[in-house]
Protein backbone atom coordinates (compact mmCIF):
# COMPACT_ATOMS: atom_id res chain seq x y z
CA UNK A 1 0.00 0.00 0.00
CA UNK A 2 2.93 2.36 0.51
CA UNK A 3 4.71 2.29 -2.81
CA UNK A 4 3.74 5.24 -4.95
CA UNK A 5 1.87 4.48 -8.16
CA UNK A 6 4.03 5.87 -10.93
CA UNK A 7 2.66 5.06 -14.38
CA UNK A 8 -0.80 5.80 -15.73
CA UNK A 9 -1.50 2.07 -15.98
CA UNK A 10 -0.48 1.07 -12.44
CA UNK A 11 -2.36 4.10 -11.10
CA UNK A 12 -5.47 3.12 -13.04
CA UNK A 13 -5.47 -0.36 -11.51
CA UNK A 14 -4.70 1.01 -8.07
CA UNK A 15 -7.64 3.39 -8.36
CA UNK A 16 -9.91 0.57 -9.40
CA UNK A 17 -8.66 -1.63 -6.55
CA UNK A 18 -9.05 1.07 -3.91
CA UNK A 19 -12.52 1.86 -5.23
CA UNK A 20 -13.46 -1.84 -5.03
CA UNK A 21 -14.98 -1.93 -1.54
CA UNK A 22 -17.30 0.93 -2.48
CA UNK A 23 -19.19 -1.48 -4.74
CA UNK A 24 -20.77 -2.69 -1.48
CA UNK A 25 -22.15 0.81 -0.92
CA UNK A 26 -22.75 2.25 -4.37
CA UNK A 27 -24.75 -0.76 -5.55
CA UNK A 28 -27.27 -0.69 -2.66
CA UNK A 29 -27.50 3.12 -2.95
CA UNK A 30 -28.33 2.63 -6.65
CA UNK A 31 -31.01 0.12 -5.68
CA UNK A 32 -32.51 2.63 -3.22
CA UNK A 33 -32.75 5.19 -6.02
CA UNK A 34 -34.27 2.71 -8.48
CA UNK A 35 -36.92 1.62 -5.97
CA UNK A 36 -37.84 5.18 -4.99
CA UNK A 37 -38.01 6.39 -8.60
CA UNK A 38 -40.36 3.62 -9.73
CA UNK A 39 -42.52 4.07 -6.63
CA UNK A 40 -42.77 7.78 -7.38
CA UNK A 41 -44.10 7.01 -10.85
CA UNK A 42 -41.00 7.28 -13.06
CA UNK A 43 -40.95 4.92 -16.04
CA UNK A 44 -37.95 2.60 -16.41
CA UNK A 45 -36.65 4.79 -19.25
CA UNK A 46 -36.98 7.96 -17.15
CA UNK A 47 -35.32 6.28 -14.16
CA UNK A 48 -32.30 5.22 -16.20
CA UNK A 49 -32.09 8.50 -18.11
CA UNK A 50 -32.10 10.36 -14.79
CA UNK A 51 -29.46 8.15 -13.18
CA UNK A 52 -27.17 8.44 -16.24
CA UNK A 53 -27.64 12.17 -16.93
CA UNK A 54 -27.36 13.41 -13.34
CA UNK A 55 -25.19 10.56 -11.89
CA UNK A 56 -25.73 12.03 -8.42
CA UNK A 57 -27.69 9.84 -6.01
CA UNK A 58 -28.42 12.32 -3.24
CA UNK A 59 -29.59 15.00 -5.69
CA UNK A 60 -31.74 12.51 -7.61
CA UNK A 61 -33.47 11.39 -4.40
CA UNK A 62 -33.98 15.02 -3.39
CA UNK A 63 -35.57 15.84 -6.77
CA UNK A 64 -37.93 12.87 -6.60
CA UNK A 65 -38.91 13.70 -3.03
CA UNK A 66 -39.80 17.27 -4.04
CA UNK A 67 -41.62 16.14 -7.20
CA UNK A 68 -43.72 13.81 -5.05
CA UNK A 69 -44.57 16.79 -2.84
CA UNK A 70 -45.69 18.65 -6.00
CA UNK A 71 -43.08 21.38 -5.51
CA UNK A 72 -42.77 23.92 -8.36
CA UNK A 73 -40.47 22.84 -11.18
CA UNK A 74 -37.89 25.58 -10.51
CA UNK A 75 -37.66 24.64 -6.81
CA UNK A 76 -37.15 20.96 -7.68
CA UNK A 77 -34.28 21.81 -10.03
CA UNK A 78 -32.61 24.46 -7.86
CA UNK A 79 -32.78 22.44 -4.65
CA UNK A 80 -31.34 19.33 -6.30
CA UNK A 81 -28.57 21.46 -7.83
CA UNK A 82 -27.85 22.97 -4.40
CA UNK A 83 -27.35 19.42 -3.08
CA UNK A 84 -24.72 19.07 -5.84
CA UNK A 85 -23.10 22.46 -5.28
CA UNK A 86 -20.33 20.73 -3.32
CA UNK A 87 -19.19 19.37 -6.71
CA UNK A 88 -18.02 22.89 -7.66
CA UNK A 89 -15.81 22.82 -4.55
CA UNK A 90 -14.48 19.41 -5.55
CA UNK A 91 -13.83 20.75 -9.04
CA UNK A 92 -11.83 23.68 -7.65
CA UNK A 93 -9.91 21.35 -5.35
CA UNK A 94 -9.02 18.95 -8.21
CA UNK A 95 -8.08 21.72 -10.67
CA UNK A 96 -4.52 22.21 -9.31
CA UNK A 97 -3.92 18.45 -9.83
CA UNK A 98 -5.79 17.79 -13.07
CA UNK A 99 -6.13 21.24 -14.67
CA UNK A 100 -3.36 20.57 -17.19
CA UNK A 101 -5.07 17.49 -18.62
CA UNK A 102 -6.59 17.79 -22.12
CA UNK A 103 -10.01 19.48 -22.19
CA UNK A 104 -11.90 16.30 -23.15
CA UNK A 105 -10.27 14.45 -20.23
CA UNK A 106 -11.40 17.22 -17.89
CA UNK A 107 -14.94 17.12 -19.33
CA UNK A 108 -15.09 13.37 -18.76
CA UNK A 109 -13.63 13.81 -15.24
CA UNK A 110 -16.38 16.34 -14.59
CA UNK A 111 -19.14 14.00 -15.67
CA UNK A 112 -17.68 11.14 -13.58
CA UNK A 113 -17.14 13.27 -10.43
CA UNK A 114 -18.89 11.83 -7.38
CA UNK A 115 -17.96 11.86 -3.70
CA UNK A 116 -16.06 8.56 -3.98
CA UNK A 117 -13.99 9.45 -7.06
CA UNK A 118 -13.22 12.83 -5.54
CA UNK A 119 -12.36 11.69 -2.03
CA UNK A 120 -10.27 8.67 -3.02
CA UNK A 121 -8.36 10.63 -5.69
CA UNK A 122 -7.67 13.62 -3.48
CA UNK A 123 -6.43 11.30 -0.72
CA UNK A 124 -4.13 9.50 -3.19
CA UNK A 125 -2.75 12.83 -4.49
CA UNK A 126 -2.03 13.90 -0.90
CA UNK A 127 -0.36 10.59 -0.07
CA UNK A 128 1.83 10.55 -3.18
CA UNK A 129 2.78 14.14 -4.04
CA UNK A 130 5.23 12.83 -6.66
CA UNK A 131 2.43 11.45 -8.88
CA UNK A 132 2.65 12.71 -12.47
CA UNK A 133 -0.36 14.15 -14.30
CA UNK A 134 -0.69 10.86 -16.21
CA UNK A 135 -0.68 8.90 -12.94
CA UNK A 136 -3.22 11.24 -11.32
CA UNK A 137 -5.47 10.98 -14.38
CA UNK A 138 -5.09 7.19 -14.42
CA UNK A 139 -6.01 6.88 -10.75
CA UNK A 140 -9.12 9.09 -11.16
CA UNK A 141 -10.39 7.12 -14.14
CA UNK A 142 -9.59 3.85 -12.35
CA UNK A 143 -11.93 4.72 -9.49
CA UNK A 144 -14.53 6.20 -11.85
CA UNK A 145 -14.66 3.29 -14.29
CA UNK A 146 -15.58 1.02 -11.40
CA UNK A 147 -18.10 3.27 -9.63
CA UNK A 148 -20.11 4.38 -12.71
CA UNK A 149 -21.20 0.95 -14.02
CA UNK A 150 -21.96 -0.24 -10.49
CA UNK A 151 -24.17 2.82 -9.87
CA UNK A 152 -26.04 2.37 -13.16
CA UNK A 153 -26.46 -1.39 -12.56
CA UNK A 154 -27.72 -0.75 -9.01
CA UNK A 155 -30.31 1.75 -10.25
CA UNK A 156 -31.47 -0.74 -12.90
CA UNK A 157 -31.68 -3.56 -10.36
CA UNK A 158 -33.69 -1.37 -7.99
CA UNK A 159 -36.04 -0.26 -10.74
CA UNK A 160 -36.65 -3.77 -12.07
CA UNK A 161 -36.62 -6.07 -9.02
CA UNK A 162 -36.54 -3.58 -6.12
CA UNK A 163 -40.04 -4.54 -4.98
CA UNK A 164 -38.69 -8.00 -4.04
CA UNK A 165 -36.37 -6.61 -1.33
CA UNK A 166 -37.82 -7.11 2.17
CA UNK A 167 -38.37 -3.85 4.00
CA UNK A 168 -36.24 -4.78 7.04
CA UNK A 169 -32.98 -4.72 5.07
CA UNK A 170 -31.27 -1.45 6.19
CA UNK A 171 -29.97 -0.57 2.72
CA UNK A 172 -29.92 3.14 3.45
CA UNK A 173 -27.62 3.28 6.44
CA UNK A 174 -24.77 1.70 4.47
CA UNK A 175 -24.40 5.09 2.80
CA UNK A 176 -23.41 7.14 5.90
CA UNK A 177 -21.05 4.33 7.00
CA UNK A 178 -19.30 4.44 3.63
CA UNK A 179 -18.89 8.20 3.72
CA UNK A 180 -17.63 8.22 7.30
CA UNK A 181 -15.11 5.47 6.45
CA UNK A 182 -13.43 8.05 4.21
CA UNK A 183 -13.30 10.65 7.00
CA UNK A 184 -11.04 8.84 9.52
CA UNK A 185 -7.99 8.63 7.22
CA UNK A 186 -8.47 12.33 6.32
CA UNK A 187 -7.96 13.45 9.95
CA UNK A 188 -4.19 13.70 9.62
CA UNK A 189 -3.52 16.98 11.45
CA UNK A 190 -5.13 19.17 14.08
CA UNK A 191 -6.29 21.45 11.25
CA UNK A 192 -8.16 18.58 9.57
CA UNK A 193 -9.80 17.58 12.87
CA UNK A 194 -10.88 21.18 13.51
CA UNK A 195 -12.33 21.46 9.99
CA UNK A 196 -14.27 18.20 10.40
CA UNK A 197 -15.73 19.32 13.74
CA UNK A 198 -16.83 22.69 12.33
CA UNK A 199 -18.34 20.87 9.35
CA UNK A 200 -20.45 18.59 11.59
CA UNK A 201 -21.53 21.33 14.00
CA UNK A 202 -22.24 23.76 11.16
CA UNK A 203 -24.29 21.23 9.20
CA UNK A 204 -26.42 20.52 12.29
CA UNK A 205 -26.85 24.18 13.26
CA UNK A 206 -27.67 25.27 9.70
CA UNK A 207 -29.77 22.22 8.80
CA UNK A 208 -33.02 24.28 8.89
CA UNK A 209 -31.67 26.62 6.18
CA UNK A 210 -33.78 25.94 3.06
CA UNK A 211 -32.64 24.45 -0.26
CA UNK A 212 -29.76 22.47 1.32
CA UNK A 213 -27.72 25.65 1.60
CA UNK A 214 -26.82 24.87 5.24
CA UNK A 215 -24.21 22.35 4.09
CA UNK A 216 -22.52 24.94 1.91
CA UNK A 217 -22.34 27.45 4.77
CA UNK A 218 -20.93 24.76 7.06
CA UNK A 219 -18.39 23.67 4.43
CA UNK A 220 -17.08 27.20 3.84
CA UNK A 221 -16.73 27.79 7.61
CA UNK A 222 -14.93 24.45 7.96
CA UNK A 223 -12.51 25.22 5.11
CA UNK A 224 -11.66 28.60 6.64
CA UNK A 225 -11.17 26.91 10.03
CA UNK A 226 -8.79 24.34 8.53
CA UNK A 227 -6.75 27.03 6.76
CA UNK A 228 -6.59 29.24 9.89
CA UNK A 229 -5.51 26.38 12.16
CA UNK A 230 -2.87 25.37 9.60
CA UNK A 231 -1.54 28.96 9.48
CA UNK A 232 -1.51 29.11 13.27
CA UNK A 233 0.37 25.78 13.56
CA UNK A 234 2.95 26.91 11.00
CA UNK A 235 3.55 30.10 13.00
CA UNK A 236 4.15 28.13 16.18
CA UNK A 237 6.63 25.85 14.43
CA UNK A 238 8.34 27.98 11.79
CA UNK A 239 10.65 25.09 10.87
CA UNK A 240 7.77 22.81 9.82
CA UNK B 1 -32.75 7.19 4.24
CA UNK B 2 -33.01 3.84 5.96
CA UNK B 3 -36.11 2.28 4.55
CA UNK B 4 -36.54 3.97 1.18
CA UNK B 5 -39.06 6.75 1.77
CA UNK B 6 -42.50 5.81 0.53
CA UNK B 7 -42.95 8.59 -1.97
CA UNK B 8 -46.47 9.31 -3.09
CA UNK B 9 -46.88 9.02 -6.83
CA UNK B 10 -46.02 12.29 -8.47
CA UNK B 11 -48.50 14.60 -10.05
CA UNK B 12 -45.88 15.94 -12.45
CA UNK B 13 -46.42 15.55 -16.18
CA UNK B 14 -44.04 13.54 -18.37
CA UNK B 15 -42.79 16.76 -19.99
CA UNK B 16 -41.90 18.27 -16.64
CA UNK B 17 -40.22 15.05 -15.55
CA UNK B 18 -38.02 15.18 -18.66
CA UNK B 19 -37.26 18.86 -17.96
CA UNK B 20 -36.04 17.93 -14.46
CA UNK B 21 -33.96 15.08 -15.88
CA UNK B 22 -32.37 17.33 -18.51
CA UNK B 23 -31.83 20.34 -16.26
CA UNK B 24 -30.34 18.34 -13.42
CA UNK B 25 -28.05 16.49 -15.82
CA UNK B 26 -26.79 19.67 -17.48
CA UNK B 27 -26.60 21.73 -14.27
CA UNK B 28 -24.73 19.04 -12.37
CA UNK B 29 -22.25 18.65 -15.22
CA UNK B 30 -21.59 22.40 -15.26
CA UNK B 31 -21.01 22.42 -11.47
CA UNK B 32 -18.53 19.54 -11.81
CA UNK B 33 -16.75 20.85 -14.88
CA UNK B 34 -16.69 24.48 -13.68
CA UNK B 35 -13.25 24.93 -12.15
CA UNK B 36 -11.64 22.06 -14.05
CA UNK B 37 -12.65 23.87 -17.26
CA UNK B 38 -11.88 27.43 -16.19
CA UNK B 39 -8.72 27.18 -14.14
CA UNK B 40 -6.91 24.92 -16.56
CA UNK B 41 -3.24 25.78 -16.59
CA UNK B 42 -3.53 28.82 -14.33
CA UNK B 43 -1.85 28.52 -10.92
CA UNK B 44 -3.93 29.31 -7.86
CA UNK B 45 -2.56 31.52 -5.07
CA UNK B 46 -1.29 29.70 -1.97
CA UNK B 47 -4.06 31.09 0.22
CA UNK B 48 -6.70 29.54 -2.06
CA UNK B 49 -4.85 26.23 -2.24
CA UNK B 50 -4.68 26.21 1.55
CA UNK B 51 -8.48 26.59 1.73
CA UNK B 52 -9.07 23.92 -0.93
CA UNK B 53 -6.91 21.42 0.93
CA UNK B 54 -9.69 21.18 3.49
CA UNK B 55 -12.53 20.62 1.00
CA UNK B 56 -13.04 16.87 1.58
CA UNK B 57 -12.92 17.09 5.35
CA UNK B 58 -15.15 20.20 5.29
CA UNK B 59 -17.87 18.69 3.11
CA UNK B 60 -18.20 14.97 3.80
CA UNK B 61 -18.72 15.01 7.61
CA UNK B 62 -21.30 17.78 7.23
CA UNK B 63 -23.06 16.01 4.37
CA UNK B 64 -23.67 12.98 6.59
CA UNK B 65 -24.04 14.54 10.07
CA UNK B 66 -27.77 15.38 9.91
CA UNK B 67 -28.70 11.83 8.79
CA UNK B 68 -26.56 10.29 11.51
CA UNK B 69 -27.26 12.61 14.44
CA UNK B 70 -30.66 14.23 13.94
CA UNK B 71 -33.53 11.94 15.03
CA UNK B 72 -35.51 10.26 12.25
CA UNK B 73 -39.12 11.38 11.85
CA UNK B 74 -41.14 9.73 14.58
CA UNK B 75 -38.29 9.02 17.00
CA UNK B 76 -37.14 11.16 19.91
CA UNK B 77 -33.36 10.88 19.66
CA UNK B 78 -30.52 9.63 17.52
CA UNK B 79 -30.28 5.87 17.06
CA UNK B 80 -27.53 4.62 19.49
CA UNK B 81 -26.68 1.61 17.29
CA UNK B 82 -26.00 3.83 14.30
CA UNK B 83 -24.04 6.35 16.37
CA UNK B 84 -21.87 3.54 17.76
CA UNK B 85 -21.31 2.05 14.28
CA UNK B 86 -20.30 5.46 12.91
CA UNK B 87 -17.98 6.10 15.89
CA UNK B 88 -16.27 2.72 15.33
CA UNK B 89 -15.95 3.47 11.59
CA UNK B 90 -14.25 6.82 12.23
CA UNK B 91 -11.98 5.52 15.01
CA UNK B 92 -10.79 2.55 12.94
CA UNK B 93 -10.20 4.95 10.06
CA UNK B 94 -8.09 7.29 12.21
CA UNK B 95 -6.15 4.40 13.69
CA UNK B 96 -5.56 2.36 10.51
CA UNK B 97 -5.41 5.33 8.08
CA UNK B 98 -7.16 2.94 5.70
CA UNK B 99 -10.61 3.50 4.16
CA UNK B 100 -11.22 -0.18 3.48
CA UNK B 101 -10.52 -1.29 7.08
CA UNK B 102 -12.80 1.48 8.36
CA UNK B 103 -15.57 0.47 5.97
CA UNK B 104 -15.40 -3.19 6.94
CA UNK B 105 -15.29 -2.32 10.66
CA UNK B 106 -18.34 -0.07 10.21
CA UNK B 107 -20.47 -2.54 8.29
CA UNK B 108 -19.57 -5.43 10.61
CA UNK B 109 -20.24 -3.40 13.77
CA UNK B 110 -23.56 -2.13 12.35
CA UNK B 111 -24.64 -5.70 11.55
CA UNK B 112 -23.47 -7.12 14.91
CA UNK B 113 -24.96 -4.30 17.02
CA UNK B 114 -28.28 -4.48 15.17
CA UNK B 115 -28.36 -8.25 15.67
CA UNK B 116 -27.42 -8.19 19.37
CA UNK B 117 -29.33 -5.08 20.48
CA UNK B 118 -31.95 -4.65 17.80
Amino acid sequence: MNTAPLTARTSYWRGMREGGPFILIVFPFGIVFGVVAIEAGFSLTQTMAFTISAYAGAAQLTAIQLMSESAPLAIVILTALAVNARMAMYSASLAPHLGKAPMWHRALMGYLMVDQTYALSSMAYDRFPQMSLAAKTGYYFGVASLIWPVWVAGSLAGAVVGNLIPSWVPLGFAVPIAFMAMVGPMLRTLAHVAAALVSVIGALVFSPVPYSLGLLIAAVLAMVTGALVETWMLRRKPSA
Amino acid sequence: MDAPPKAQRMTMTATNTWIVIGALGLGTFLLRFSFLALLGKRELPDSVLRLLRYTPVAVIPGLMAPQIILPATGSTGPDPIRLAAVAITVLVGVWSKNVISALIAGVVSLALLSWVLG
